[in-house]
């Protein structure tokens, strides 16, 4: 037996389970995607079309489905820098060499990743709620008028924000801290020897020896926002007036409420597309910043 | 059975690792043993003839727990394995089951699922057995109910019980306000509702979640032209009869009668109706037991239920409830319909009724214990001689969901009536796009030369 043949023997088992419960799906799920597939196909096969690319035709001429991309992207472009410099943030205060109970605030700041998304929603919809929220207890507090978090369309996305902020920024913090760690104590000396401000140690020292895993966890967590489908679908349902609708929660309305699997499919297939071609990009920046 | 697999396989396996070559087609083999060996596994377990399995949706399955024992000790050759399944998953749950094969004996069924299940041809028609059947009596079902289990002239449920949508209303707050009775028509209600409404205060006359549509949907229902048209192969939301329910519905909202929220935001309605920050409330019969569970008992005189008020005159309300079905491809329908007989009893529909407060679709269970007496439940048993069903097709819930989406931006002022009800049209017509090609082929093929 050659070595070339036993080594593929050693891959097999891994590569059937690819196979069939990832390959197998996506290329079902992108024939699925140029058919009609509905309650009716379900009963009877026969009442299935092919539609080609019909299917894609008619989502870009949707007014939801553009609306539910924007929201997507509004949420991906404030959160994710949000979510970033708050990681950060919390990141350096932990690895300050004035902080004190490390372990203590490591934890309950990492608390919120590992805790029930469903369950922590549920008690954000009462913090949030315009009448008997804490939130708007403490905006009274310092002179501001309640805002109608869940209920008016402009403020119900800035809410889901917040709250995806604060569920996710642990996780981050705890890569940045690890590499805060990860950066050399001599160089700091050499730059206080030199009489460089904080400042300047963190903008000439820090920011570049973690350009690299700033980079990756920005890819991460574009990639992971691009996905929101639980906090709108715990607290706003996608209201009001659709202001919440992300493409994912689009997507299983359509297949999994409604049980059109193509068109749904084809939602699949657009955002797929839609994160590849930005998590490439910034790939590519960030392969490009490395070498400059 | 499981050794004896391996013990013919175990050899032949390791030969074809051997060969090499035909190593591909050895791990194809052993994935068919293993599928093999799964399925005989799977159906080993569901072919015990006496268990009958039972799907039951929210929170009826916790009650039936209490009526099942009974049923046990009339039969001690069936056994009832009970699945719950949460509201939200059910729907779901339900045409996984049927793609996958693996439905059960019955279920329960909410009537606006049922017409799809229908088309999926996944139930078994009822009507030989209700015609030899010595407790279940069509005549004594309310009219409306029984005929959300009918298409084609085939029966595929059994009633279990009722829902409609109606008023409960704060009496001592209509009466402050100089009216002793509830209203009888829309005229009526909107000066009761501009009577009791001060928003600068936080009062309304009304709760109306903008994300719930059976509100709107009542009050459409009410009208002479029907929702579809056509026979369910095109919207008719732009009839008259729709749009005059439409304008009431969002003038509520813009006379400030309605405050605009979700039910999200709504958060406890029934503190808040005890509070008469709502004098009335437009919802169903569940929520008689919520009030008496939430309020003080002292609040009990304070509230009461009425017919839903009509455009001229008291009208009529929405057809809602369960049923429940046998799967066509069910193990024990035999046993399943001992069960459905057992539920429909009227003395075991008293009970239910005392245990969850639904209400039971026999006009006969309503002679029965609690319910005769209890005056709140009153206007219920009343409403529903008075109910219309939803249009029987698959697609109407989505049609639904829609037609509440567009009117929520009609209630926010981004659309005027007209144009709200040619918008629910255009998405109600492309949403009923597939079903018209269906209806036609159907046509086509039944009119074509043999």
């Amino acid at each position: 037996m050659s070595a070339q043949r036993s080594a593929w023997l050693f891959l097999a088992p891994a590569a059937i389970v690819l196979g069939v419960f990832f390959l197998l799906p996506v290329i079902g799920a992108f024939v699925l995607s140029l058919t009609d597939y509905d309650l009716y196909a379900l009963a009877d096969i026969h009442n299935l079309r092919f539609v080609a690319l019909g299917n894609y035709w008619t989502l870009l001429h949707r007014p939801l489905f553009w609306s539910a991309l924007g929201h997507t992207v509004y949420f991906v472009a404030v959160g994710v820098p949000l979510s970033m410099v708050i990681s950060l943030c919390a990141a350096l205060l932990l690895h300050s060499p004035l902080a004190r109970c490390k372990p203590f605030f490591r934890t309950a700041l990492f608390a919120p990743v590992v805790t029930t998304v469903v369950a922590v929603a549920v008690v954000w919809r009462y913090l949030f709620n315009t009448k008997y929220g804490l939130v708007n207890y403490a905006l009274g507090w310092i002179g501001l008028h309640p805002v109608d978090w869940l209920g008016d369309p402009h403020w119900a996305m800035p809410a889901i924000i917040l709250f995806a902020v604060w569920k996710n920024f642990g996780y981050n913090m705890i890569i940045l801290l690890a590499g805060l760690q990860a950066i050399p104590a001599e160089l700091y000396e050499a730059a206080r020897i030199d009489g460089a401000s904080t400042w300047r140690q963190f903008r000439h020292i820090t920011l570049p020896m973690l350009a690299p895993t700033l980079w990756m966890v920005g890819i991460l967590t574009v990639s992971g926002y691009f996905q929101l489908f639980a906090e709108p679908y715990v607290i706003t349902e996608g209201g009001p007036l659709q202001s919440t609708v992300s493409v994912l929660y689009l997507m299983y309305n359509e297949g999994f409420k409604w049980w059109n699997l193509g068109s749904a499919s084809a939602i699949a297939f657009l955002l797929f597309l839609i994160m590849f071609v930005v998590t490439a990009c910034m790939l590519r920046l960030g392969r490009k910043e490395a070498e400059a | 059975m499981d050794s004896r697999f391996r013990g013919n396989d175990g050899p032949k396996e390791i030969n074809y690792l051997r060969e090499g070559g035909r190593a591909r087609s050895a791990f194809w083999q052993i994935i068919a043993v293993m599928l093999v060996y799964v399925c005989l596994v799977a159906c080993a377990q569901n072919s015990d003839p006496r268990t009958l399995t039972f799907w039951t949706i929210g929170r009826e399955g916790e009650a039936i727990t209490q009526l099942l024992p009974e049923f046990e000790r009339e039969n001690p050759d069936i056994h009832v394995s009970l699945q719950q399944l949460p509201l939200s998953a059910a729907h779901q749950k339900l045409l996984t089951a049927f793609a996958g094969d693996s439905t059960p004996d019955m279920t329960q069924l909410g009537n606006t699922w049922l017409p799809e299940l229908v088309a999926l041809g996944a139930l078994e028609p009822l009507q030989t057995r209700v015609a030899n059947s010595k407790t279940i009596h069509p005549d004594d079902y309310f009219p409306s109910i029984w005929s959300t289990n009918v298409y084609d002239g085939a029966l595929y449920g059994i009633p279990w019980y009722v829902d409609t949508r109606l008023l409960f209303y704060r009496s001592d707050l209509l009466k402050a306000a100089g009216f002793n009775a509830p209203p009888r028509d829309w005229n009526d209600w909107r000066r009761m509702l501009a009577a009791l409404s001060h928003p600068e205060r936080g009062q309304y006359g009304i709760l109306l979640p903008t994300n719930e549509y059976e509100q709107l949907m009542s009050l459409a229902l009410q009208q002479p032209d029907p929702l579809l048209r056509d026979g369910g192969r095109y919207g008719n939301f732009e009839s008259a009869g729709f749009k005059r329910a439409l304008m009431f519905y969002v003038d509520t909202f813009r006379l400030h009668q309605a405050p605009p929220i979700t039910n999200v935001e709504a958060g406890n309605p029934w503190v808040e109706f005890g509070r008469g920050v709502y004098s009335f409330y437009f919802s169903g019969p569940w929520n008689i037991g919520e009030f008496r569970k939430r309020l003080p008992s002292s609040a009990e005189s304070t509230w009461n239920t009425a017919l839903l008020p009509g455009s001229d005159g008291p009208g009529a309300a929405v057809a809602g409830g369960s049923s429940l079905v046998i799967f066509r491809k069910a193990k024990n329908k035999d046993a399943a319909w001992k069960l459905i007989e057992y539920l429909s009893r009227p003395e075991v529909q008293s009970r239910f009724y005392d245990l969850l407060g639904d209400m039971p679709p026999r006009r006969s269970s309503w002679n029965e214990g609690s319910l005769r007496s209890d005056i709140k439940a009153q206007a219920f048993r009343e409403q529903l001689e008075h109910v219309k069903p939803t249009p029987p097709v698959p697609e109407w819930e989505q049609i639904a969901n829609e037609m509440q989406l567009v009117a929520a931006q009609a209630v926010a002022g981004d659309l005027s009536i007209d144009q709200a009800a040619a918008e629910i049209d255009r998405r109600a017509d492309r949403i009923l796009e597939k079903r018209r090609w269906m209806l036609d082929r159907a046509q086509h093929t039944s009119s074509a030369p043999p």
